[in-house]
């Protein structure tokens, strides 16, 4: 990969190599030192059990279960990484493919399903995980990241001289999304009233089918510098890398000194959706090369070397894996769709003549089909 | 306990006092600061307010309603200014895709209690994307609230009972009323805001058409900007012999049918008028729900009197683009004439 611009892998802070080698990094390495071999297991264990889950809900919209899935493949070191750098009191602003840092935020995944069932377009209360809804429309929510961060400020939630109250916003969206005007506008916000905030770009190297030259001539990183922000490249499938970065930028935010722009390049394994054919647009040779940097053996080869990974720990997440899947598809299936009516609840906090009439009008409607199966059968009868 | 002042002084009364009744309450936009608004509605309220109360923001429409959004996620009430009405279009997204929609998507666990302010309408000889009507666009979309006021008095009202609602509200101010004078009651709004449901009261009567005129042989719908000219044109038809009611819907969105239906009964003629163009305008809504529901009451088709599907034309042409009293008239001649 000797890519230029966007696809350049230069300047990348590592502190582990692809084949599971440590590497020293003088500002990063601190950021990542309190990490024990638990912590390390727990990450390997949150990305295999997210990898399988995705795996499963792939297989679930391939079996007509799910309108529509959304893989996270390959991207499972940039979410887990930099989710466990978060605490209770930052607040997570997502994209749609964010299942990995949904799994960090104590979100059931299973829950997720509902959204790609085409129950829901919820499916979790933001307030509970300190963690948004999915957006959909592009880059959209990184001003509403931003317009949280500039409450928690005002809240008196930033530099308050007690760091454990202290919290950031932070935003994950994709290379294809620093090219929207929302992005640039949040970096604006962000940067003017100095918010705390995380910009966590996925730079999965493509936006559907477009490639990140299509959105950038530079790194999407530099994305950052011009709107006065620090940035960061780290290799998104370096999980304790990204875990070290991202803990870096959180506490830089909460305690007072402004927003961060991270570029975690990484690569997404899978499809954009599963509507779509990656075939059609890069190479089996692109493919083989990231396979080699997969994020999760790294890991795995990091903590084998170590003599870190029993067998018994293995077996457990393996487990822990299956039963996942099994609740996903048990759970999938057995969803019924909630009451009708409950399609007109929710337009508005409170009562709206247009929407009441029309739920009135509906419901009568759905009776009269009622009745009149009663009255037929009553004539049969 | 009332004072005589203008509709943008009504407003910024408004704002005032809902300012001090809830710190929650912030003020964002481009030059609403020092300057006070390009049409000083916001005038004063920097100086006693400062800087994180009344926020001159980045020259960023979409990024005023996204932070706002974010904002409100921590409770926090801002009433938005967009410059003026053809400004609105680079927010479109972020109101109708994301404002509009939070409150559904998240199954009632994120209200955002925004207000946007938007100075509308023509007949002030503005240039290009300074006068428009974007009501219907918005009125399309579910998860938002539409008001227009009329009046200083509906205008200090309004305000009030906008930014007490959890809802999303547009505020629709017409730009060309903003110098007209009325006795305003300021106390009525408060007592209302003062009982415990305060909310849900202010809600409910925020969505409510006044009558502003009454009369028994046509009604005149009208909001905002063409209330005054609907008064005027019933003055006119009543020399001629014609008993003009005026409603003055006050609310777009919910559209308050009952006032309408039952003044469209009484008098079986209809003209409404506004300023956006006809063509799939609110207009057209209050036609088709007159004609639903007041059919057989009706001696003429429901008229409509607006502005014409050409983008809004350039100063020298908008007295002839607008609804003139010479319209509206013609069109109660029309009515009548059935």
């Amino acid at each position: 990969m000797d890519a230029v611009g966007p696809l350049s892998s230069e300047g990348l802070v590592q502190l582990l190599t692809h084949t599971g080698e440590p590497v020293e990094n003088e500002t990063f390495s601190p950021y990542a030192a309190h990490l024990s071999a638990d912590d390390l297991r727990a990450f390997w264990r949150d990305m295999t059990v997210l990898r399988a889950f995705d795996l499963e809900a792939t297989s679930l919209q391939r079996q007509g279960e799910l309108g529509l899935w959304v893989q996270s493949l390959g991207q499972e070191g940039a979410q887990i990484g930099s989710g466990h750098a978060l605490r209770e009191p930052d607040f997570v602003f997502p994209s749609y493919r964010e299942h990995g840092v949904a799994l960090t935020r104590d979100v059931d995944l299973v829950d997720v399903l509902k959204i790609f069932r085409g129950l829901q377009h919820g499916a979790w209360n933001p307030k509970d995980h300190g963690f948004h809804l999915y957006t959909l429309v592009i880059g959209s929510h990184a001003l509403h990241a931003t317009g949280y961060a500039m409450a928690l400020d005002r809240d008196g939630l930033v530099a308050s001289g007690d760091p454990d109250r202290d919290g950031a916003a932070v935003c994950y969206f994709g290379d294809g999304a620093t090219s929207q005007g929302d992005v640039s506008e949040a970096l604006t916000f962000a940067s003017v009233y100095n918010a705390p905030v995380v910009f966590f770009v996925q730079n999965n190297q493509f936006a559907i089918s477009e490639p990140a030259t299509r959105q950038s001539k530079v790194p999407l990183a530099d994305r950052g510098k011009g709107f006065g922000i620090p940035t960061v490249r780290v290799d998104g499938n370096d999980v304790i890398a990204c875990h070290a970065v991202t803990q870096w930028a959180v506490r830089h935010a909460r305690s007072g000194g402004g927003p961060v722009f991270i570029e975690a390049f990484t690569y997404r394994m899978g499809a954009h959706t599963t509507s779509d054919d990656p075939s059609r647009y890069r190479s089996k040779a692109q493919e083989s090369y990231w396979a080699e940097r997969d994020p999760i053996s790294r890991l795995e080869a990091y903590l084998t070397n170590r003599g870190e990974l029993s067998a018994e720990f293995r077996a457990e997440v393996e487990a822990e894996a299956k039963a996942l899947c099994e609740r996903a598809r048990t759970a999938v299936r057995s969803w019924e769709r909630e009451p009708l009516l409950t399609m007109f609840d929710d337009v508005y906090a409170l009562p709206h003549a247009t929407v009441e009439a029309e739920r009135a009008w509906f419901e009568r409607y759905e009776a009269s089909f009622a009745d009149g199966e009663t009255a037929a059968e009553g004539k049969a009868h | 306990m009332t004072e005589r002042m203008t509709m943008a002084g009504a407003i910024n009364a408004g704002l005032r006092a809902a300012m001090e009744r809830d710190p929650k309450v912030l003020l964002m936009g481009e030059d609403i600061g020092a300057l006070g608004g390009v049409f000083r509605v916001t005038d004063g309220l920097h100086k006693d307010f400062g800087d994180s109360r009344v926020m001159d923001s980045p020259l960023a429409e979409s990024g005023i309603v996204g932070t706002a959004i974010g904002m409100a996620m921590r409770d926090y009430r801002s009433v938005i200014e967009i410059q003026f009405d053809g400004f609105i279009f680079p927010a479109y997204d972020q109101i109708t895709t994301q404002l509009a929609k939070m409150h559904y998507r998240s199954r009632g666990a994120i209200t955002l209690p925004i207000v946007i302010r938007v100075p509308f309408a023509g007949g002030i000889g503005a240039v290009e994307h300074h006068s428009e009507s974007p009501e219907a666009l918005f009125a399309h979309t579910a998860g938002l609230r539409l008001v227009s006021p009329a009046t200083p008095q509906d205008a200090y009202d309004l305000i009030q009972q906008a930014i007490a609602c959890p809802d999303p509200v547009m505020f629709f101010e017409p730009k060309a009323r903003y110098w007209d004078k009325g006795e305003v009651d300021i106390a009525r709004v408060k007592a209302q805001l003062d009982q415990p449901d305060g909310e849900a009261l202010a809600t409910a009567e925020m969505a409510k058409a006044r009558i502003a005129r009454e009369g028994a042989d046509v009604t005149l719908v009208a909001y905002g900007p063409t209330v005054r000219l609907a008064l005027q044109a019933a003055e006119v038809a009543r020399e001629e012999g014609t008993d003009v009611e005026v409603i003055d819907l006050r609310s777009i969105s919910p559209l308050d049918s009952d006032t309408v239906v039952n003044s469209a009964k009484r008098t079986g003629r209809v003209v409404v008028v506004h300023e956006a163009p006809t063509a799939f305008g609110s207009g057209a809504e209050l036609s088709a729900r007159v004609t639903e529901q007041a059919f057989f009451h009706l001696h003429a088709p429901v008229l409509r009197v607006g502005g014409f599907h050409t983008p809004y034309p350039g100063a020298k042409f908008e007295h002839d683009y607008l609804p003139s009293l010479d319209r509206v008239l013609d069109a109660v001649d029309r009515v009548m004439a059935h």
